[in-house]
């Protein structure tokens, strides 16, 4: 049922009637986030601009039983912020103020609509570090990184967004505001409510304000890239760099597909005729990283790279970065439809997995393109499809239920940073097992029991 | 990866407004579910057209051919036809830019116009209220004609002092040919510089841009057909650009002629030898100048014109070419590809829009301390002349081929120099 004109008239008078938007061509473009093949168009969208418009919207989206989606930058890869029929989106990037910075404490406090690189340079303004960097970071929003518990290249040393989120200010489903955590660096004092949002999809409540945690910033960094003729070589060398005790910030591997693609895209002379490469990194004290960096070396030589090069300057390490950003996106230039998975397994199976999934790929006689964050296991297998193609669409959902089942035969799990949203729904259950899938929906529950909050995410 | 490349979205912050939204929305009328209205064609035509999101998309997305199919579908529809913008539309692109003798004729007309200050006359009198708004608003942008055109100052054919190693066309184009013919000359002199034979045809047709980015696809379509009978891509090396919308324009003539049995073949080593001056320039190995265009080191900075930077990719020869004139000093432009808000009519359509592109390009030229600003596209230099002159800003607009052609004259006639006929 299309939204009634009294609750746009309430909307207006909150927000301003530039700010609420309802017009088809206005609205749109509001269907759909990164994920492929996943769209529906909103009822409305609106853009609150401090954390009261929010909770009044909030108010007026309960009153009228109207389902509320929030979003940033719609660079999801999960569908987290896909919207549901006639629901209210709530557009959050007019809230991207930095409200403070705090050197003598190591944090930043900002709202959600602050792009995930302005975070990172803020805090290199005063020589400090925001490590998580998503491939999207140029254009995602925090909010949407703390929803979606987002990764980055940098995961392997650093972790995910979780582990720099101190504080969060939510506004809840019935319009009243909660803060949770702090700045305090041990807090023990009853449940970790804040971790509950953390990746919680828009499910819970509306993300309004987060305090991060800062790093001081690594004063030397290097990049390296590994070339390989085979595959499963540079998936040994990853495990046996871990095997040897060294942490670098990013071990990305590209199989030969992705390497092509990237290299039609960003020409910077990749070797397009490799089996595989990994981008090695290592940051920190100046003496460490020389150290680690030739010790990396070493062991990719070992395992039979046959050209190590490494990047003359920060600005050569950018354009590698870049270039394995790019990824997923430019493996997008070889079929109209790209399904991005996200598999995780434990390090020690990374040749293992490598391989099956190029095994199903000849199995199914589909196309799939393999990137990842290699050093922490975090896999990108990426079918590249046509939607319209009804048979080859059943070949690849088989394909993706047997490398699921692999995973989590291997203890690895569905998502490692893209969040469940409505891509990996199928499959929750069978990773989490009855008794703490169900204990999901009681938090739900409880939190949200009309059911307006992002519905139909993570689980039905 | 597009979305922050959008000025547009940059302005608004709207997704209808960014590229990935304007595709969804092209997407929906092609599924059905939205009817192309007036909606549809304001957002086509707050669109600068600039390309960014093209250079920014990994995925390399075709946006220029997205684009320019949704604004030939508004046209064929009629959806923002008044009588007095089919007259406009019907003039501009029917008639003065498929007829390159009466544009040359009316070019000839408003030089003397200006030159006998009629034109400062009217504007004292209000004169110019009798005009659309939309030209009332184009008017004090109107270039000053020069008095010779292309044709009057390149002969047919010229060689240069040594062993041609090349023969090569140059188009010399329309809004360049009126306000800028001596650039198509110093282009010239640059190729006999560096030992091209230089084919220049006096009545050369308007190449199609202009139409293309405005929703008439067949036109443009004859008008490529033109240009390469006029041009045979055969007979030369390379076929020679030097404003980047035309450029980026002119090197897919084999999409616009695909089609075509009888051109396809032709129109696809067209593209391959169309090359921006400079790219040509780079490919050929540009001979150093012995002598600077300057009396003493003056500053030089650098904006990429939209077309030639993300149409055509040819982003790092101008500033090598720059980079080997002695005595300038170059200066990187901060966002120096950010579009500067010329984008071909959008002034005259989205005058508030392109004026706040144009403010932040002129504070980012005055900011970098450069006494000269090059760049590569009539439209730019324009709109950026006007927008100095506005801020009473004292820097220079050039072309870097200028520059480079300024520098060759200077020589004190090694082997290898010109004898221009260009009074510099």
């Amino acid at each position: 049922m299309p939204l009634k004109e009294s609750i746009f008239s309430e909307l207006r008078a909150c927000l301003g009637g530039e700010h609420v938007l309802t017009k088809p061509e206005d609205t749109l473009p509001y269907g759909f986030d990164g994920t492929a093949a996943l769209k529906q168009s909103p009822g409305a969208v609106v853009f609150p601009a401090d954390t009261l418009q929010v909770a009044e919207c909030v108010r007026i989206a309960t009153r009228h039983g109207v389902p509320v989606v929030s979003r940033g930058s719609g660079t999801g890869l999960s569908g987290g912020s896909v919207p549901v029929t006639e629901c209210l989106v709530l557009c959050l990037i007019r809230m991207d103020q930095v409200l403070q910075v705090d050197p003598a404490n190591l944090t930043l406090r900002v709202q959600p609509g602050v792009t995930t690189l302005k975070v990172d340079e803020t805090a290199a303004l005063h020589g400090l570090f925001y490590p998580p960097d998503p491939g999207s970071m140029k254009i995602s929003t925090i909010g949407g990184n703390v929803a979606e518990n987002s990764g980055g290249l940098r995961g392997l040393k650093y972790g995910v967004t979780r582990d720099y989120v101190m504080g969060l200010e939510v506004v809840l489903p019935d319009g009243s505001i909660a803060r949770l955590g702090n700045a305090c660096v041990k807090d023990v004092a009853g449940y970790s409510l804040k971790d509950v949002f953390i990746g919680s999809e828009g499910t819970l409540g509306v993300i309004t304000e987060i305090l991060l945690k800062l790093l001081p910033r690594p004063r030397a960094r290097k990049t390296m890239l590994a070339v390989f003729d085979r595959m499963e070589d540079a998936a040994e060398t990853v495990s046996a760099i871990i095997a040897e005790k060294i942490i670098p910030c990013t071990l990305e591997f590209l199989d030969q597909m992705t390497v092509r693609c990237v290299e039609d895209f960003a020409r910077i002379g990749l070797p397009v005729d490799c089996g595989a490469l990994l981008l090695m990194e290592t940051d920190g004290h100046p003496v460490v990283v020389e150290e680690e960096a030739v010790r990396m070396g070493d062991i990719a030589s070992r395992h039979g790279a046959r050209e190590i090069r490494t990047a003359a300057d920060a600005a050569e390490a950018q354009q590698l970065a870049t270039a394995r950003r790019s990824a997923f996106s430019a493996l997008a230039r070889m079929r109209p439809t790209t399904i991005l998975e996200d598999v995780t397994v434990p390090r020690s199976s990374l040749a293992e997995m490598v391989g099956y999934i190029a095994g199903i790929a000849a199995k199914h006689r589909l196309m799939v393109g393999t990137f990842g964050h290699m050093g922490d296991g975090n896999l990108h297998p990426t079918f590249l499809t046509d939607e319209r193609d009804a048979e080859e669409m059943e070949r690849v959902h088989q394909a993706l239920d047997e490398i699921v089942e692999k995973t989590l035969a291997l203890g690895g799990t569905i998502t490692g940073e893209h969040g469940v949203g409505l891509a990996k729904k199928p499959w929750l259950r069978r990773q989490m097992g009855d008794a703490s899938y169900e204990l999901m929906k009681t938090f739900k529950r409880a939190l949200d029991p009309a059911g307006i909050m992002n519905p139909g995410k993570i689980f039905d | 990866m597009c979305l922050p490349t959008c000025p547009t979205y940059d302005a608004t912050r709207r997704e209808r407004n960014s590229p990935r939204g304007r595709i969804s929305l092209m997407r929906s009328i092609a599924d059905g579910e939205l009817e192309m209205g007036e909606e549809f064609a304001a957002e086509m035509s707050y669109c600068l057209g600039c390309l960014a999101c093209q250079s920014a998309c990994p995925a390399g997305v075709d946006y220029a051919r997205l684009f320019e199919t949704a604004r030939a579908d508004i046209e064929q529809q009629g959806i923002r036809d008044t009588p007095s913008r089919i007259f406009w539309r019907t003039l501009v692109l029917r008639v003065l830019f498929m007829r390159p003798r009466l544009l040359r004729w009316m070019g000839r007309a408003l030089h003397l116009y200006q030159k006998t200050g009629l034109d400062r006359l009217v504007r004292r009198l209000g004169l110019t209220r009798l005009l659309p708004a939309d030209l009332r608003r184009l008017e004090p942008q109107t270039p000053r004609i020069e008095s010779k055109f292309s044709s009057d100052l390149i002969a047919a054919a010229e060689e240069p002092a040594t062993h041609a190693r090349c023969r090569v066309a140059l188009l010399t184009g329309c809004i360049q040919d009126l306000a800028f013919s001596s650039i198509n000359r110093d282009t010239a002199d640059v190729l006999l510089a560096n030992g091209c034979s230089v084919h220049t045809q006096e009545w050369q047709p308007c190449c199609g841009s202009l139409h293309a980015h405005n929703g008439e696809l067949g036109m443009a379509a004859s008008l490529a057909r033109r240009m390469i009978d006029l041009i045979p891509p055969g007979d030369y090396d390379a076929i020679i650009t030097n404003a980047g919308g035309c450029g980026s324009h002119l090197r897919h003539y084999s999409t616009l002629l695909a089609g075509d049995h009888r051109y396809a073949d032709r129109a696809k080593e067209w593209d391959r030898k169309v090359k921006d001056i400079h790219e040509w320039l780079v490919d050929i190995h540009p001979r150093i100048p012995t002598a600077s265009p300057f009396e003493t080191e003056t500053s030089v900075t650098y904006h990429d014109s939209c077309h030639l930077a993300h149409g055509q990719k040819v982003v790092s020869q101008p500033r090598a070419i720059l980079k080997l004139i002695p005595g300038l000093r170059y200066i990187e432009l901060p966002e120096a590809s950010w579009c500067c808000g010329s984008a071909g009519v959008y002034s005259i359509t989205q005058p508030e829009q392109s004026a706040r592109l144009q403010e932040r390009k002129i504070g980012h030229i005055a900011g970098t301390g450069a006494l000269i600003v090059a760049t590569s596209n009539p439209g730019c230099h324009l709109h950026i002349v006007s927008g100095l002159r506005a801020a009473g800003i004292n820097v220079a607009v050039e072309q870097p081929v200028t520059l480079l052609a300024r520098a060759y004259r200077r020589e004190k006639k090694p082997s290898g120099s010109i004898e221009s006929t260009y009074p510099s």
